[in-house]
């Protein structure tokens, strides 16, 4: 059986105020050097809602201009207006925070996140009107408490607080007085995910067109740990997003693995398609708090204003073959191993050429590659480069030393083979994922052929091992319908009367 | 090459560029005494 990708949803979150309050670049800040400039200087380097909605790379994320259209445009981005700047686009949304902040409490089962009743009441129609958010969301929504109390709650009971526009509007409380895996700081982080994940999951449903008591298994890669101090990281994420987004024959798990988690946990779930085991898996991870503002340092050095000011969410829809929509081909998985060592080289290996090589394949042979779609316009002011460039150029190398293409075409490669980045740096987020609903658009229209997926994870950030991590799949065109496999009634009759006459005709033989 | 030799290193490595354990290998041909090495993330 064939597992294929019949849609894909991606959401962005406008979260100013959390940049400045969650993200740990100025959480460490605030510990390490409460009076920095860098402290002063940053909220006024911070986008305002229309700017994030013009903004080239966000209107790619959401599908409303293509990574070709991105690729026109002259770098840095930021300096850039694009002409479209719808908040809805074919793959999901842009979210403003107000909205977010009412979705984090409509996800919220525990009563942990309580909002302030003025700024319920002044939000909540826009929220109803979300094209996403159906009537049993919207009915999760509390009417709200007194500022006193949220004033109270932050300062006597260590809960989180939640800005809007540096105003107290709301926060979340800590689950458990001493464990501090319920912390408030835990369950904002992780109701933050949760959040962004529901978002992603509805929308990639929408997209797909698939019904939400079709789906009978949720994959969550998202890089968060829940669960209390007896079980760190208990999870599961999946199912609880699940129940919020009303996926009522779902169940799921958690898979991690730093930024690969998504390109592990597609394999995982195209292989329980393609095992028969379930017929609809869909793949989802929500935003990161921690990263917001993280190479902020360097952005406000140089005057530009924080292009990571957006918490991402993603899903992916797989279902059994459907003979039209583009198929995983779970022949070509590409894997960091044990041995393969952290060598750049090495680990391109591993993850591209491993691969081709086992079925036969060039690099030429794919379309497209979709390694870590960063956005240059976050790493290279941090001096982190444009990380997908990078990977382009280390496969073009690795093609050149192939004899797949001459020394001269590695300039070239990465507009032939490679796409820029736009996606938020938000560790697994942008790891190869983003470029899904593109390839599946661009495949199915013909234009595209064979087109691989790269993630690649930091382990050793965890400490418990040094090794570095990945793993690649490929998605093609839709092969058409399988033919059954075994053998029908008429040609089992067939056989035997084959071997009838077989048999008859050897004891003839023995007769004469 | 000699400019490490004996030396004491610190590396910390970039997740993107070079990771910590590659550049360790090639400071400790180099001679070099590598007493912390990390690779960091800046995405």
């Amino acid at each position: 059986m064939k597992a294929v990708i019949k849609g894909a949803g991606y959401i962005l979150a406008h979260t100013p105020d959390m940049v400045l309050h969650n993200g740990t670049t100025q959480t460490t800040e605030r510990i390490v050097n409460p009076d920095s400039e860098y402290l002063k200087q940053l909220p006024s380097h911070l986008r305002d809602w229309n700017t994030v909605l013009a903004y080239w790379p966000n209107q790619v994320y959401i599908g409303n201009k293509t990574p070709e259209e991105l690729a026109t445009i002259p770098q840095p981005w930021f300096e850039q207006t694009c002409d479209v700047n719808d908040r809805y686009g074919k793959y999901g949304q842009m979210m403003p925070q107000e909205e977010f902040l009412l979705l984090m409490q409509a996800v919220d089962v525990f009563d942990l996140v309580k909002m302030e009743k003025s700024f319920v009441a002044e939000h909540k129609a826009a929220f109803a009107a979300n094209e996403m958010i159906d009537e049993t969301i919207v009915a999760r929504i509390k009417d709200g408490i007194e500022a006193e109390e949220i004033a109270r709650l932050v300062n006597e009971e260590h809960s989180e607080p939640l800005y809007h526009n540096n105003v107290l509007v709301g926060c979340v409380n800590r689950a458990h007085d001493i464990d501090v895996n319920l912390s408030a700081h835990v369950m904002h982080e992780n109701m933050v995910s949760k959040a962004s994940s529901v978002l992603a999951l509805l929308s990639a449903l929408k997209n797909a067109g698939v019904a939400k008591e079709d789906v009978e298994y949720v994959v969550d890669c998202c890089e968060e740990a829940c669960g209390d101090m007896n079980q760190r990281g208990g999870g599961n994420f999946a199912k609880a997003a699940a129940e919020i987004a009303g996926l009522k024959n779902a169940t799921g798990s958690d898979v991690r693995g730093f930024c690969a988690g998504p390109a592990h946990a597609l394999i995982d779930a195209a292989s329980l398609v393609a095992a028969g085991t379930f017929k609809c898996v869909v793949v989802t991870a929500g935003g990161c708090t921690a990263k917001l503002g993280m190479n902020g340092k360097d952005h406000v050095k140089k005057g530009m204003p924080i292009p990571e000011d957006m918490i991402g969410g993603f899903a992916v829809v797989l279902t059994a073959d459907d003979g039209v929509s583009p198929e995983v081909n779970l022949q070509i998985v590409g894997r960091h191993t044990v041995g393969t060592g952290s060598a750049p080289q090495a680990v391109i290996q591993s993850l591209v050429t491993e691969a081709l090589d086992r079925n036969g394949l060039k690099i030429t042979d794919i379309d497209k590659f979709a390694p870590e779609m960063q956005n240059p316009d976050c790493t290279k002011p941090a001096g982190a480069g444009d990380v997908p460039l990078a990977n382009y150029k280390m496969i073009a190398a690795l093609a050149v030393k192939r004899g797949e293409i001459g020394r001269a075409d590695i300039a070239k490669f990465a507009d032939q083979y490679g796409l820029p980045g736009w996606a938020p740096t938000q560790g697994h987020i942008p790891s190869g994922v983003p470029s899904i609903g593109y390839f599946v658009d661009q495949i199915k229209a013909g234009k595209l052929n064979k087109c691989m997926i790269i993630g690649k994870g930091s382990l050793f950030l965890g400490r418990m091992t040094n090794l570095f991590d990945g793993a690649s799949f490929v998605i093609q065109p839709n092969s058409g319908v399988e033919e059954t496999a075994g053998v029908s009634e008429d040609e089992v009759k067939k056989m035997i009367a084959k071997a009838m006459r077989e048999f008859a005709a050897t004891l003839l033989a023995g007769e004469e | 090459m000699a400019i490490l030799a004996g030396k004491k290193v610190i590396i910390i490595g970039d997740r993107d560029g070079i990771p910590g354990p590659a550049i360790e290998e090639c400071a400790k041909s180099a001679g070099a005494e590598v007493v912390f090495s990390s690779t960091e993330c800046f995405v």
